[in-house]
């Protein structure tokens, strides 16, 4: 049996309880959301806290909804609610692509997506979902509260922007007509963490590409993204060549070190050639008409605590 | 019904029908489709596992391991551990040397340290035990101990073992300069080279069969209940050999035998890697004696993965000579076998490198060699574990494996070049060129079956067209195993000195019910209901009406255990064996019943059960029931018969029994990322009579996706300071049900001729034959790229690294 360093439990009813039990404990408490990351971690005593602060109850962090042509995502949805949403699955079929491969049922029934991207894992699938979706992460603290963009949210492995005594409370997506997207994954096993994987959004206006949201997640792409890429296919008609040229970009642009999951050469070309799949995937969705459109949204909904 | 009247013709399952070879229906009697006896208890949450048991005072151990490879200790300092708060006792090297317990046997004659004095020589190694209230004050009191370590360089690649000036594990034994720890051969070296030299074609292969771990679902663990008063030590752990447990206890501790009680409960899968004594076994005795009270230790998974029984760990050179027609001439193989730092592999004495010389495989080959070395490196000791039948799961890939290289050397068709090779039906018994006597088969019958069922030449045409068109890519692997399993006989074959026999005593009641009690010990095979039927079909009695008491010493007689698929041909034929004497008891007292002469009463059975009745009239007879009774009654027995309805028999079996089986893998690959894709699996399986046919396939299926986890994803690799990278599920993968096709079940049956219901071994059977099958059909897929070889595992990554020339070296960290 493997066994967690003795520690203090402490449940939060409120986003300011939370914010004022951080406070009270200091540097050596935790949030605790899903714990899917965190007690792992502290049964093999890689995280030793003193305290954990219980944020499973707060119902106000469990929000999940379109607002003002904003896809909402309070930090406490689990995976599973996230994955089930059909206006997600709408709007961002990308989120759902990579739903679907991000652990097992077990696992999304109770991990959360801020738990998630406050874990900073260098191979965590939403990072890379959010990165090309551009998403913004909302941040509360004593202070109140404050925006940060996705791209500058991860600062490094298992560092956010998140500071001691704040906390993720949500995410924003705005949604962008005519925009369509997808995720490509290579794992070794169902419910494996990724070799690599790359997710991306297409928006087209008269035939050529407005704008391309690429991400990339265990690879070592800087913030999830690969801009050089999608710097490339601003203005250019969508097609294989398009897909490919940008694929080679975003390989050569991304930093892979070799594990059991592969050498750093294998990486680099997953890099490149799921860039290339998930370009080629959202540009067929775009086509089909299944890119977002404006006026079909769903109305507010509460998730579940 | 018994293998006598068994007709062998072919047939694809149909997993609902009868049973049509054994004759058997779902009848309460007999053979056939019955549900599990002991699932009632599994299903609803009620089985009794070692972590379940809990004893009065009982307290908890845990063990620090080494963080190194290689190093030497220079000191272990507890004093802090001892003073905390709960701890109970703290149990060091030195004090096990004090004891003289510090190192203990293995089961290959070599010795091991229960904690480590002078040096630790894998991570993960045992350096000392805690023992306190509760198990997280162990766990916190472990983080106390202070130990000053030398770090030594490690002996990692096992190619680098034999170097020159390789640093020497094993300095603990005197006089040893290096690792090396035997050479064994087998065949006939100068035949086998002869037929090499005048070949029309050779063909030359290097393969590893990586370090694979059983990773059964229940780690291993034990509580031990010294009683001071009795003397009596009680020990429960999931072994597979409860009595040869007992013994080995009894050899090393000097504890008097009948003083020992070894409990296997239930026991949460095995597949091997709970045959031999670990150290934490030894540590939990010791502690139950130190503090006089009960001490439970469970290991948590990643102490399984790194430091119990891995298996495999086979760096294997073949080489095949043929005729440019196909037909093969001979064989000959080299091995480097990786035996970690302690020689600790489980097999019967006289055969270091198991049954490896069963390597000829299903071929009529007129010559082969092999020659295995083993040598030392800085990692877990094992190497018999994981359902492999003692190494045939390596010499089945070596041989499949090789005759696929030889199809691609002369560009011939895998399929035909197997059924060109095959040992034909009318050469069994048929003695292999290592000496192994095959007791019976038909092969082709079986490939032919596998081959129609998977429709070989409609899936060879869609290739063609694929290789023609684009597109995913498709292989088909075949792979056709010979198995030899059920050791003994007790002449050949021991484990430490004790004979590979099986006793089984077996009493009926007065009211007609029976007891049965082997040796062996279920870790998922279902011995309590197919050993029933094997008493209920020779004794005519409804299964439910058969008790089987296993896995306690203190119940049951002495035998070997499970493992190397031995339960049913050899407890199971100790179980139809003393039934018939049973059944020849109750004619003696049948006759008595009748006043008739027992030669002139036949033995019957019918819906209404077994009876005793005399020739010719059918209505004149006695069913067992009633003669039970009678035996037990005031009746009076004819001289020499004693009452009452039992006996005893020990089971020396006169061979090994072997199973075969071909089977078809058909894979889509991906090639710009590697993923392969299981489509199909065909397994047509010859276990000879099936006792229980649902059991069977429950095995078979088990085995299959063993397969799968060996051949696409399970990888237990080291870094070159000797860290092992797969010492949790997160690393070493697990098949699910997401990478496993539905399997398409075949089955043939040949009976055993020397086995008393002609039942052959098939707990192994899949886990054995399915590697090669998943392999064959990757690199089939591969085939147009020019790739003739890729070890295990076939991850996206080596797939690919594979495409570009250049295939991962398992066994090491990919760099
Ligand atoms: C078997 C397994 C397989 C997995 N496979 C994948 C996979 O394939 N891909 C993948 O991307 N992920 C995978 N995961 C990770 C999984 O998605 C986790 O749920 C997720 O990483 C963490 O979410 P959680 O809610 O459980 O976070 P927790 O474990 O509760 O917390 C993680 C960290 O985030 C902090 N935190 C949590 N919520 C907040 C908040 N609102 N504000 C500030 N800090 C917060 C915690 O303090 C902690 O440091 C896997 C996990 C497991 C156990």
């Amino acid at each position: 049996m493997q066994v967690p360093a003795r520690f203090e439990y402490e449940r939060a009813s409120s986003v300011p309880h939370a914010l004022a039990l951080l406070e009270r404990y200091g540097p050596e408490s935790r949030v605790i959301a899903g714990g899917h990351s965190l007690i792992p971690m502290m049964k093999l005593r890689l995280a030793r806290p003193d305290v954990l602060i219980d944020i499973n109850g707060l119902e106000e962090l469990s929000f999940l909804g379109v607002e003002d042509d904003v896809l909402v995502i309070g930090a406490l949805v689990r995976h599973a609610q996230f994955l089930a949403d059909p206006a997600v699955g709408r709007y961002f079929p990308i989120f759902h692509d990579a739903e679907r491969v991000i652990a097992d049922p077990v696992v999304r029934n109770r991990g959360t997506v801020g738990g998630s991207l406050c874990q900073a894992d260098p191979s965590e699938d939403l990072s890379a979902a959010f990165a090309a979706v551009r998403a913004t992460a909302v941040i509360q603290g004593p202070g109140g509260v404050r925006e940060v963009p996705i791209r500058r949210f991860h600062r490094g492995p298992y560092e956010t922007a998140v500071e001691p005594g704040e906390l993720l409370v949500r995410l924003r997506v705005p949604i962008r007509p005519g925009a369509a997207s997808a995720y490509e994954k290579v794992e070794r096993r169902a419910g494996d963490w990724p070799v690599a994987a790359a997710g991306a959004q297409l928006r087209l206006d008269g035939g050529v590409i407005a704008e391309a949201g690429i991400g990339l997640t265990a690879v070592g792409a800087e913030h999830f993204a690969a801009p050089e890429a999608e710097e490339y296919l601003a203005g250019k008609a969508p097609g294989a060549e398009a897909f490919a040229e940008a694929g080679r970009i975003a390989a050569a642009n991304c930093a892979p070190r070799a594990d059991q999951r592969g050498p750093a050469a294998y990486k680099r070309h997953l890099a490149g050639e799921l860039v290339r799949r998930a370009l080629t995937r959202a540009a067929g969705r775009a086509a089909e008409g299944t890119a977002q459109g404006a006026g079909d949204r769903t109305g507010d909904r509460r998730g579940e605590g | 019904m018994t293998a006598e009247t068994t007709d062998t013709t072919a047939n694809a399952t149909d997993t609902t029908a009868t049973d049509t070879e054994t004759g058997a229906t779902a009848t309460p009697m007999g053979f056939g489709r019955m549900h599990r006896k002991e699932d009632a208890r599994f299903i609803r949450g009620r089985g009794n596992y070692v972590d379940d048991v809990r004893l009065p005072g009982m307290l908890h151990g845990a063990i620090l391991r080494s963080p190194h490879a290689h190093a030497r200790i220079l000191s272990v300092d507890a004093s802090a551990a001892e003073a905390h708060p709960g701890v109970k006792a703290v149990i060091t090297g030195e004090t096990l040397a004090g004891m003289d317990l510090a190192w203990m046997p293995t089961l290959s004659g070599d010795v091991q340290a229960v904690l480590a004095t002078d040096k630790v020589r894998f991570q993960g190694q045992e350096v000392a035990f805690v023992v306190a209230e509760d198990p997280y004050t162990a766990r916190d009191a472990l983080e106390l101990i202070e130990v000053d370590y030398e770090p030594l360089e490690p002996v990692i690649d096992a190619r680098r073992a034999l170097d020159e000036g390789a640093p020497v594990i094993r300095d603990d034994v005197e006089g040893r300069t290096g690792n090396h720890i035997f050479d064994w051969e087998a065949g006939d070296r100068e035949q086998t080279d002869a037929i090499f030299e005048r070949a029309e074609v050779t063909v030359a292969q290097d393969m590893l069969y990586p370090r694979v771990h059983p990773a059964p679902l229940e780690t291993c663990g034990a509580v031990a209940d010294f009683d001071r008063v009795t003397g009596k030590l009680t020990v429960w752990c999931p072994t597979q050999a409860p009595h040869a447990h007992r013994t080995l206890y009894a050899l090393v501790a000097g504890l008097p035998e009948h003083k020992i009680r070894v409990i296997s409960p239930d026991v949460g899968g095995g597949f091997g890697g709970k045959v031999g004594i670990y150290p934490g076994y030894v540590c939990a005795i010791v502690g139950s004696i130190a503090t006089g009270r009960p001490v439970k230790w469970m290991e948590d998974r990643s102490e399984n993965l790194m430091s119990t029984a891995f298996a495999r760990d086979y760096h294997m050179r073949g080489e095949i000579a043929a005729t440019r027609d196909g037909k093969v001439l001979a064989i000959r193989v080299k091995v480097l076998a990786d035996h970690g730092a302690f020689n600790g592999t489980a097999q019967p004495t006289k055969f270091p490198a198991g049954f490896f010389g069963v390597f000829t495989g299903s071929y009529d080959i007129r010559a082969a060699h092999c020659e295995v070395t083993g040598v030392h490196t800085n990692k877990a000791p094992g190497g018999v574990a994981y359902a492999c039948s003692f190494r045939i799961t390596e010499a089945v890939y070596l041989v499949e494996r090789m005759m696929d290289v030889l199809a691609c050397e002369l560009d011939a068709d895998p399929a035909e070049l197997r059924m060109k090779n095959l040992i034909r039906p009318e050469r069994f018994p048929y003695t292999s060129p290592t000496g192994w006597e095959y007791d019976s088969g038909d092969y082709p019958r079986a490939l032919r079956l596998a081959l129609d069922m998977v429709e070989y030449d409609k899936l060879r045409a869609e290739q063609a067209e694929r290789r023609r068109d684009g597109g995913p890519l498709l292989g088909i692997g075949i792979s056709f195993f010979t198995e030899a399993v059920g050791a003994g006989p007790r002449k050949h074959m021991d484990i430490l000195g004790l004979g590979m026999a099986d006793g089984a005593e077996l009493r009926v009641h007065p009211t007609g019910k029976a007891v049965l009690r082997v040796s062996c010990q279920s870790q998922g095979q279902g011995h309590e209901t197919t050993f029933a039927q094997i008493v209920a079909a020779e004794l005519g009695v409804s299964p439910d009406d058969v008790e089987v008491v296993h896995g306690d010493t203190d119940q049951t007689p002495f035998g070997l255990g499970t493992y190397g698929s031995r339960s049913t041909p050899v407890s199971g034929a100790a179980t139809a064996i003393v039934a018939r004497k049973v059944r020849e008891r109750a004619r003696l007292v049948a006759a008595a019943m009748l006043e008739a002469s027992p030669d002139d009463l036949e033995w019957s059975v019918s819906e209404a059960g077994g009876r005793w009745s005399v020739q010719g009239s059918a209505e004149h007879g006695r069913t067992i029931q009633e003669i039970a009774m009678a035996a037990h009654s005031n009746l009076e027995l004819p001289e020499g018969v004693e009452g009452h309805l039992d006996a005893v028999t020990v089971y020396n079996p006169p061979n090994l029994t072997y199973p075969f089986g071909a089977y078809v893998c058909v894979v889509d690959v991906d090639p710009g990322t590697g993923q392969v894709k299981v489509r199909r699996f065909v397994a047509v399986d010859d276990c000879g009579v099936r006792i229980n046919p649902m059991i069977v396939e429950g095995q078979i299926h088990g085995g299959l996706a063993d397969g799968i986890g060996m051949a696409l994803m399970q990888l237990m690799a080291f870094d070159e300071d000797g860290n092992h990278l797969g010492a949790s599920f997160m690393d070493y993968l697990l098949p699910t049900s997401m990478e496993c096709p539905s399997w398409e079940l075949g089955e043939t049956v040949t009976p055993s001729p020397h086995h008393p219901v002609g039942a052959k071994g098939v707990g192994e059977s899949a886990t054995v034959g399915s590697p090669a099958a998943v392999v064959n059909a990757v690199l089939d897929a591969l085939r147009p790229y020019g790739v003739r070889h890729a070890d295990m595992p076939l991850t996206p990554a080596n797939v690919w690294s594979a495409l570009q020339g250049t295939p991962i070296r398992t066994d090491l960290a990919v760099t």
